[in-house]
């Protein structure tokens, strides 16, 4: 068994109104040296040695993200 | 004959049964499909309806993208078969790949509930032929994640082709564009003109008993026309 970590954000040119609330939020607390936010999503998954890298591809660049509107990240933990 | 047009129920579907209604209102047989269930019961049109499939959960409509019941659906489309994503069904469209884009959170954040204006642009696809072309018809919008978009290619050729079937209009504090969607697409088609969706809720607006127009009912009766014809 291996842990992989995938991070999922929307991509940089679609509009994300989740995160400027954030950036407002913080810049409301005192933290205005914050300049942007950005929300996204992180999955761990634990995966068996049959699992490649590519099933990893698979799984995160099409069913964890959508390509539409997401980037994402795969990465195995402790390698 | 009459049409068989069938109506997709996922867990946490909510406009199901009006879908249901809204066909038997423009004289065809509606048929409910289950989502877990592959078979699509001889239907000749199916309807995917608005609500929160899976509690939306990872994004709206994508656990309903894989669904049993749409990989059949994906396929019948794929060779023809006419169909109408409402709402959480034009998300869960997109989801399956059948039309192009997302449906991304709304850009005020909030969710909107209100009767909306649209005005047609395409009135020679399946679901909209019985609208004028430039027609402006008022029915509900209720939605978190309506904001449609896509990258500019995308929104070129949809325009280039005439692919775009609605967009929001009207003037004033509660009209024109309710959520940030991209040159103010409320729903498309695909290329055939045969698999359409569409964020503001047609199959709510069929009868001023219980809505606030009978302006949906054109795409029920569009698509009647559409199969019958075919028929013929």
């Amino acid at each position: 068994m291996a842990r992989v970590a995938v991070d999922v954000v929307i991509k940089p040119e679609i509009l994300d109104p989740q995160g400027k609330a954030i950036l407002a939020a913080l810049q409301r607390t005192g933290h205005g040296g914050v300049s942007a936010v950005r929300q996204g999503k992180h999955f761990d998954l634990e995966v068996d040695d049959t699992v490649s890298d590519a099933d990893l591809e698979e799984i995160a660049g099409h069913v964890l993200a959508n390509p539409v509107i997401e980037n994402w990240t795969v990465r195995r933990e402790g390698s | 004959m009459t049409a068989r047009i069938g109506v997709v129920t996922f867990p946490g579907s909510l406009d199901d049964v009006d879908a249901l209604r809204a066909v038997r209102y423009a004289r065809a047989e509606p048929v409910g499909l289950w989502h877990a269930d592959a078979d699509l019961r001889g239907v000749d049109a199916v309807v995917v309806p608005g609500g929160f499939s899976y509690g939306d959960y990872l994004r709206a409509g994508a656990i309903a993208a894989q669904a049993p019941v749409m990989r059949t659906v994906i396929d019948a489309a794929r060779g023809g078969m006419p169909v109408l994503g409402i709402c959480n069904g034009f998300q869960v469209l997109c989801e399956a790949g059948l039309l192009p884009g997302a449906l991304v959170r709304n850009a005020g954040l909030k969710f909107v509930c209100r009767d909306q204006w649209l005005r047609a642009e395409n009135t020679t696809s399946v679901w909209t032929g019985r609208y004028e072309p430039g027609a402006e018809i008022l029915i509900p919008l209720k939605n978190a994640e309506g904001r449609y978009v896509a990258d500019a290619d995308v929104l070129d050729e949809l325009e280039g082709e005439g692919r775009v079937l609605f967009r929001y209009v009207g003037d004033g504090p509660h009209q024109g564009n309710p959520n940030g969607a991209l040159r103010d697409i409320a729903g498309i088609c695909s290329v055939d003109g045969r698999v359409a969706g569409l964020m503001p809720h047609p199959e709510h607006a069929i009868d001023p008993l219980t809505g606030p127009t009978d302006d949906g009912l054109g795409f029920f009766l569009s698509a009647v026309d559409h199969l019958l014809g075919a028929a013929a």
